[in-house]
């Protein structure tokens, strides 16, 4: 299944791709990085397209994690 | 969701990115209101330990949106990786602060008397524009307006900067190195690290 994967190293918090989701599946954990609620997300990539840092991607998750 | 998100009133804000830059235009001092950027950031972040202020607050990566995204002024491509790397954003934050100081230093000059007010701006640190329009005297001593010029400059710089990487790469590709950003951002780290 094809979700949205944060690599935090390279993620500056800005929160576009929270404003963007249309689920409302990620949101800035204490100012620090995006965390994608995965139970929320569909995958439908709106938010790598509009993360300017490039961090967030959507990506083949494997069940579980 | 079915349907789009329900707007806010701070969801305008990038009106009043706009609105600064007019008044600047007519008055200088108007400048001043521009340290309620650099302020709420900060006391979101060192108060509430968030970034609401970026994520939903901030006028000039709302108006890098409405005109990258809405308005179609952006390729929308990504941005090469050294711009939102630690080095580079730390980097530019150095330099910000930098010049931030250097210009407080040149309010203190006039200040003190030592150098009179210079009615310009200086875009990129480098081109002095004149702005002698925008300030005929006020009931405020000369380093106010000093202070206005220089900020205003400082304020219409990274707005360029900012348009200019939005109409580049991404809309809001300024966030992933605004000074203010890498600062809060900064600071939620930090205490969210010391808070546990």
């Amino acid at each position: 299944m094809k979700k949205a994967v944060n690599y935090l190293d390279r993620c500056v918090a800005c929160g576009v791709c929270a404003g963007q989701c249309p689920r409302e599946a990620i949101s800035i954990y204490k100012g620090c990085y995006a965390v994608v609620d995965v139970s929320k997300c569909v995958g439908c990539g709106i938010c790598e397209k509009a993360c300017p840092a490039g961090s967030i991607r959507v990506e083949e998750v494997h069940d579980g994690r | 969701m079915a349907g789009k998100k329900k707007k806010h009133w701070y969801d305008y804000l990038w009106i009043w990115t706009i609105i600064y830059f007019v008044l600047g235009f007519f008055n200088i001092l108007f400048a001043w209101l521009g340290m309620i950027d650099f302020i709420l950031p900060l006391i979101f972040a060192i108060v509430g330990g968030n970034k609401w202020f970026c994520n939903h607050m901030c006028g000039r990566g709302q108006l890098f949106w409405v005109l990258g995204r809405n308005m179609k002024c952006s390729r929308r491509k990504q941005a090469p990786k050294w711009i939102s790397s630690k080095w580079f954003r730390y980097g530019f934050l150095t330099f910000f602060l930098t010049m931030f100081g250097t210009m407080v230093f040149q309010t203190y000059l006039v200040f003190s008397g030592a150098e009179s007010l210079r009615k310009a701006i200086k875009l990129f640190w480098t081109f002095k524009v004149p702005w002698q329009w925008a300030y005929n005297g006020s009931i405020f001593p000369d380093w106010v307006a000093q202070f206005s010029f220089g900020f205003y400059s400082l304020m219409l710089t990274s707005t360029l900067i900012g348009l200019i990487v939005m109409a580049l790469y991404k809309e809001r590709t300024w966030c992933s190195f605004c000074p203010m950003g890498t600062m809060t951002q900064g600071i939620c780290k930090i205490k969210n690290r010391s808070g546990k």
